[in-house]
């Protein structure tokens, strides 16, 4: 049985999967399949098969899609747009994807395509991605010259075309109404939602937005089933994830694994546990904007809901662990500092909290805080929750420093009765 | 056909910029090429921007003009694009750009204190390029590579796993290549 449909093409050697060599592999056999299923019957089976968002999000796929107006003579022009805009901090898993196997991404955006009925589909990658770009740009062409994409194969009327569209920077690109923006070639500001982009997205057309590794998971979803995908993940949630791991452990890396894998054994038996004989203090499990957990949680499954109420988020599933060497307050100021250049400008609690906080943290960390600035961090996280925000940015920023405060606490009043950082 | 300002920019400057006032064949035909891509010619105001550094190396007042007078898009427009996004430039930046990684990962491995190097070898701040007109070097959110950390980005090479002495090594590369260029 197939228990690793993400990385199942990708071997030790550093290479990307060709059309031929991927064919071989039974590539685009989920796209075929896909096309002989009507639209409303495929958005069903990715949304029985339970495939949640690897953006970070962790929205139902084929629900996402479900809101996609199914009139299509009133709305012939919809689109499709992959985010391949990985800057999380922390967070590195889809640069493998594309790297060494486009056509598993491609495959997935045809089948995505399909289930929406978009004729137009960008990939939206990050400028600082040169291979993956270029590795994508050749597999587009592949794919083209293969007549995947024309009327002859799909029995649509117009053919399927892909574009790659290079990112000019920025973080709040990743945010999918920023994303439309960009692609729109203005200043990458998030939109008000509603409407959703699936109701109203590029040039005001229904569109999709979906993750790198969300699409990945359709050519197989589609083969092998929902009862399949279900039955990969261990715990609540179905399918298969890339977990990674980085910091200071002794194997920094990334791995496919089954859905609700507990934290314990990505850290320690796949990164091989921390170096040096250091102690682990907490780790964020899904990138720079979810909440710090402590050791008490290293038995948890990594599945959406067991993180979430945890405190955290799984977030983009890429671990990054905190040792007992390392400053928390520094390590949540770098955090901040990131989030406060990143900050997009339009809404005040993040265009003026983030500085403010980088600000406080900043004494703090240089040993010249006052017990009053936690409470003063403590408000900030406030004021920058969910709802006082346009988007996603500021409550994402919040989430490491609220987490410090409480799992840290100690830390910050150590920096500020010693007058001095007592790391350095 | 798509509609197109038939005027091209008509200021030839006696400009210090090192940058020609109108756009290349090349250039042009880039951007027709991506402006055929979407709905809408104002998409293509970001990437001709892009299409112009790629080719100048950064944008120029003057590479600012001409794409306006080539799409027909107002050079405030472009302006505020051209200052919002971190990849486009528009001062002058050195042939080889680095980019050191700042994130979460790259910092618990030390690139503070590779950034601490890197300040001294080069003479220069993040944003700033160095005397001998090389180096340019910016700070990066996260490269992506955090299993690697940390790393940089010097132009399009990945450099990961970084200590203080491959650094070191790196930039003399460099600079003993350029060196050999300016001596052919």
């Amino acid at each position: 049985m197939l228990i690793n449909p993400l990385t199942k093409n990708i071997g030790a050697d550093d290479t990307a999967l060709d059309l031929g060599a991927y064919r071989n592999n039974d590539g685009y056999r989920g796209w075929l399949r896909a096309l002989r299923m009507s639209p409303e019957k495929l958005i069903d089976l990715v949304q029985k098969a339970g495939l949640r968002g690897r953006g970070g999000a962790g929205f139902n796929t084929g629900f996402k899609w479900s809101f996609v107006p199914g009139d299509r003579q009133a709305q012939p022009v919809r689109y499709l747009v992959c985010n391949a805009d990985e800057m999380e901090p922390g967070t590195f898993k889809d640069r493998l994807l594309m790297e060494r196997d486009p056509h598993l991404l491609l495959e997935g955006m045809m089948i995505a395509a399909h289930a929406i009925g978009a004729t137009t589909a960008y990939i939206f990658i990050r400028g600082e991605y040169h291979r993956a770009a270029k590795v994508l740009e050749n597999a587009i062409g592949e794919a083209e010259q293969a007549g995947l994409l024309t009327p002859e194969t799909t029995g649509w009327e117009q053919p399927l075309r892909i574009y790659l569209h290079r990112s000019s920077g920025n973080y709040i690109c990743g945010e999918e109404t920023a994303l439309l923006n960009a692609l729109e070639g203005k200043r990458a500001i998030p939109r008000a939602k509603p409407p959703y982009p699936q109701v109203s997205g590029l040039w005001g057309r229904p569109t999709v937005v979906n993750n790198v590794e969300t699409l990945c998971n359709l050519p197989h979803l589609v083969t092998q089933g929902a009862d399949w995908y279900r039955q990969l993940g261990r715990g609540e949630d179905g399918g298969t994830k890339l977990f990674g791991v980085s910091g200071k452990v002794n194997k920094p890396g990334l791995w496919e694994l089954p859905m609700g894998t507990p934290v314990r054994e990505v850290i320690e038996n796949h990164a091989g546990g921390l170096r040096d004989g250091l102690t682990l203090r907490g780790f964020l499990p899904g990138g720079g904007s979810t909440d710090f957990l402590g050791p008490q949680h290293l038995d948890l499954p990594l599945d959406y809901d067991a993180v979430g109420k945890a405190g955290s988020r799984l977030g983009t599933g890429t671990i990054t662990v905190l040792d007992e060497a390392t400053c928390p307050v520094g390590l949540v100021l770098n955090l901040s500092r990131f989030f406060a250049r990143e900050s997009c400008g339009w809404c005040t609690p993040c265009r003026d909290g983030l500085p403010w906080v980088v600000h406080i943290l900043q004494r703090i960390e240089n040993g010249e805080g006052t017990m009053e600035d936690l409470e003063l961090l403590r408000e900030h996280t406030i004021r920058m929750a969910p709802g006082n925000t346009f988007c996603a940015l500021a409550p994402g920023a919040a989430e490491p420093i609220q987490s410090a405060l409480k799992l840290f606490e100690q830390d910050f009043v150590d920096h500020i009765r010693g007058k001095a950082c007592p790391f350095h | 056909m798509k509609e197109r300002p038939e005027k091209v920019p008509q200021r030839i400057p006696a400009h210090q910029e090192g940058t020609a006032p109108q756009l290349s064949a090349e250039e042009m035909r880039a951007i027709d090429e991506e402006r055929s891509h979407y709905e809408s010619d104002a998409a293509a105001g970001l990437e001709a921007l892009r299409i112009v550094q790629r080719e100048r190396g950064w944008i120029s007042d003057d590479s600012l003009r001409a794409v306006s007078a080539y799409l027909g898009i107002a050079e405030a427009e472009l302006e505020g694009l051209a200052t919002y996004y971190q990849l486009l430039f528009r001062q002058p930046v050195g042939p080889e750009v680095i980019q050191l990684c700042k994130s979460s990962s790259c910092w618990i491995l030390g690139c503070d204190r590779l950034q601490t190097t890197l300040e001294k070898a080069l003479g220069i701040h993040p944003g700033e390029t160095s005397a001998d007109g090389i180096f340019t070097l910016l700070e990066n959110p996260c490269l992506g590579a955090c299993d690697r950390a940390p790393v940089l980005l010097m132009n399009e090479e990945l450099h990961s796993h970084l200590t203080e002495e491959k650094l070191q090594a790196l930039l003399a590369e460099k600079r003993q290549r350029h060196a050999d260029q300016s001596a052919d």
